[in-house]
């Protein structure tokens, strides 16, 4: 463990003492950090008894948690919560990079529509705009398609076309959208301005210009960003277990009801929580390095 | 070059000048940064804009490819409204679309370059001739090379503008106004940005494009490269033209105590 650099003493610099021979070779002795290596010591004490602790208390249960971590109900319960990410962030970010450049419209109109749309899915907890789309057939038992506030040519049972999955992805959507839109506002804001002035006086034409020159510099801005936005949406896809839809938590709080083995099944939540955030992380490295294309940082 | 005399007014499209700016004023809030400018330039000339910062002309070069909007009066280039299409006596503004195809006809090189750096020399150079003019990229790229070659930067096409000097930046920048073949260049203060040994490099390649006949704008304080490649100088203060003529007029006997303060500070 070497967590300072203190070069051993007889490796000490020298002056070199042919320059000057007037002048002495001078040594130079590095300062000592005694206190450093007692925080050492007791940081690695606690490390250690952690540890310990993990492998000795029987009360982990880790035979119950290696029995339940690869169950067909558990991976089942995992793909579920996938969907609900991968959906969820498509959605979500398609509807925000729409309200963001509606954000960043010259129209008064369009920019004030999608700032009360920010206000308000960032105002309302997400659980509440959960369970509001869940009882949306309260609100419509029927959607339909025709003229605004004229005749309509299609009817749908409400809960028939959106179903519980449906209403879960909606909801976890709309909510991330307002956050996406702002992430993507301000990627689009951190490109330097003479960008655009140089895309203008070139011609090129205007949806060119924000997909070949905008989005691309504005990608190295989003991208922490967003990455943290889909991680923290793949935990918060656990909020969805008040509306019983078979994710990994509800799954996991199903099994530990009938059997009473509470904290190895959480063991295993957690562990397949920290495995694909880990993935995701990974992947956030290697897009990131794609978009740092002619950067030198 | 050209014995063309000064000509109609650009509205009534009969003009045979270059660039015809007539009355523009250009306001930003409560500061006036135009006040009434007219000026000619004529097809191969080179004009030289000089003047104190704050006097306007990186405002004026702006309003030629409309970059900037003017607050009135009016500005032509090849005999043709930019930004407005005339129709009795009102000026309809045009489309964005129509407006980015008017500046594929003008190049403009900005102080700090403004390449693209996420795209490598010769995609900065291929981009709008592809996009713009809906070149085949093969021949736009072969035409490219030939530019870089020019610019005297062969060997640099595949490398990202962040891993030039200033002076190269500069220069591919140059290259890629040219892509365009456009009809007329304008450059604001192009080396102003550039450590005092990288400057020659970039004035060369103007000076270059100056003896084939392009016609050119240049926005500067090198008052030696106006001595040497302006045909017209032409300065300004305060949102005016102070005076325009020779460089041996305005440079070495100008007629107005501004201009003579000012050759005095920058000599």
């Amino acid at each position: 463990m070497s967590l300072t650099s203190d070069p051993p003493a007889t490796e000490a610099v020298t002056k070199d003492p042919g320059a000057d021979a007037s002048v002495p070779a001078l040594v130079v002795v590095p300062v000592r950090h005694p206190w450093r290596w007692v925080a050492v010591a007791a940081t690695a004490v606690l490390l250690v008894q952690f540890v310990h602790g993990l492998v000795t208390n029987p009360g982990w249960e880790w035979d119950v948690f290696a029995a339940f971590f690869t169950t067909e109900t558990i991976l089942h319960a995992v793909w579920v919560t996938l969907q609900l990410t991968f959906y969820g962030t498509a959605l979500g970010f398609a509807i925000g990079i729409v309200l963001a450049f509606m954000r960043l419209s010259a129209s008064p109109f369009l920019r004030s529509v999608a700032f009360g749309y920010i206000w308000a899915f960032r105002s309302i907890p997400l659980i509440v705009q959960l369970l509001f789309w869940f009882n949306l057939a309260y609100l419509y038992k029927e959607l339909s398609i025709g003229i605004p506030f004229g005749p309509s040519f299609l009817s749908f049972d409400t809960m028939g076309l959106v179903g519980e999955m449906g209403a879960a992805v909606l909801g976890l959507a709309l909510h991330q959208a307002a956050y996406a839109a702002e992430i993507v506002r301000g990627g689009v804001l951190a490109v330097d301005e003479g960008q655009l002035e140089a895309a203008a006086s070139l011609g090129i034409p205007k949806l060119r210009q924000v997909r070949r020159i905008v989005l691309p510099q504005a990608m190295r801005s989003i991208l922490p960003n967003a990455a943290n936005e889909i991680i923290s949406l793949f935990k918060g896809t656990s909020i969805v277990s008040v509306m019983a839809i078979g994710e990994l938590f509800y799954q996991v709080q199903v099994v530990y009801g009938r059997n009473g083995r509470v904290v190895p099944l959480l063991m295993v939540a957690t562990a397949w929580y920290v495995l694909l955030t880990t993935a995701l992380s990974v992947v956030q490295h290697y897009v990131e390095r794609h978009y740092a294309k002619g950067s030198v940082r | 070059m050209s014995s063309v005399t000064k000509t109609a007014d650009p509205v009534d499209g009969t003009t045979t000048a270059k660039v015809e700016i007539r009355a523009v004023h250009k306001r930003f809030g409560a500061l006036h940064v135009l006040r009434g400018i007219d000026l000619d330039v004529r097809a191969g000339e080179v004009t030289v804009v000089l003047g104190p910062s704050g006097s306007g002309k990186s405002t004026l070069l702006r309003t030629i490819n409309h970059l900037e909007k003017v607050d009135s009066g009016t500005v032509g280039v090849d005999g043709v409204l930019v930004g407005y299409r005339r129709s009795g006596n009102k000026l309809y503004e045009l489309r964005e679309r129509e407006i980015l195809r008017q500046r594929t006809r003008i190049g403009f090189v900005f102080q700090n370059f403004h390449l693209f750096p996420h795209l490598t020399v010769l995609e900065n150079i291929v981009e709008a001739p592809v996009s713009a003019l809906k070149r085949p990229r093969k021949e736009a790229e072969a035409a490219a090379r030939k530019l870089l070659e020019r610019v005297g930067l062969a060997d640099k096409a595949e490398a990202y503008p962040k891993q030039l000097s200033g002076g190269q930046q500069q220069r591919v920048a140059i290259a890629r106004a040219l892509a365009l073949e456009p009809s007329l260049l304008l450059f604001d203060e192009p080396t102003s940005a550039l450590d005092p040994e990288l400057v020659g490099e970039v004035l060369d390649v103007i000076k270059d494009l100056a003896a084939s006949g392009t016609t050119m704008i240049v926005v500067t304080h090198e008052i030696g490269f106006a001595r040497e490649v302006a045909d017209t100088v032409v300065f300004m203060d305060e949102g005016r033209i102070v005076e325009q003529g020779s460089p041996a007029e305005v440079l070495d006997s100008p007629r107005h105590e501004r201009t003579r303060a000012f050759l005095s500070k920058v000599l």
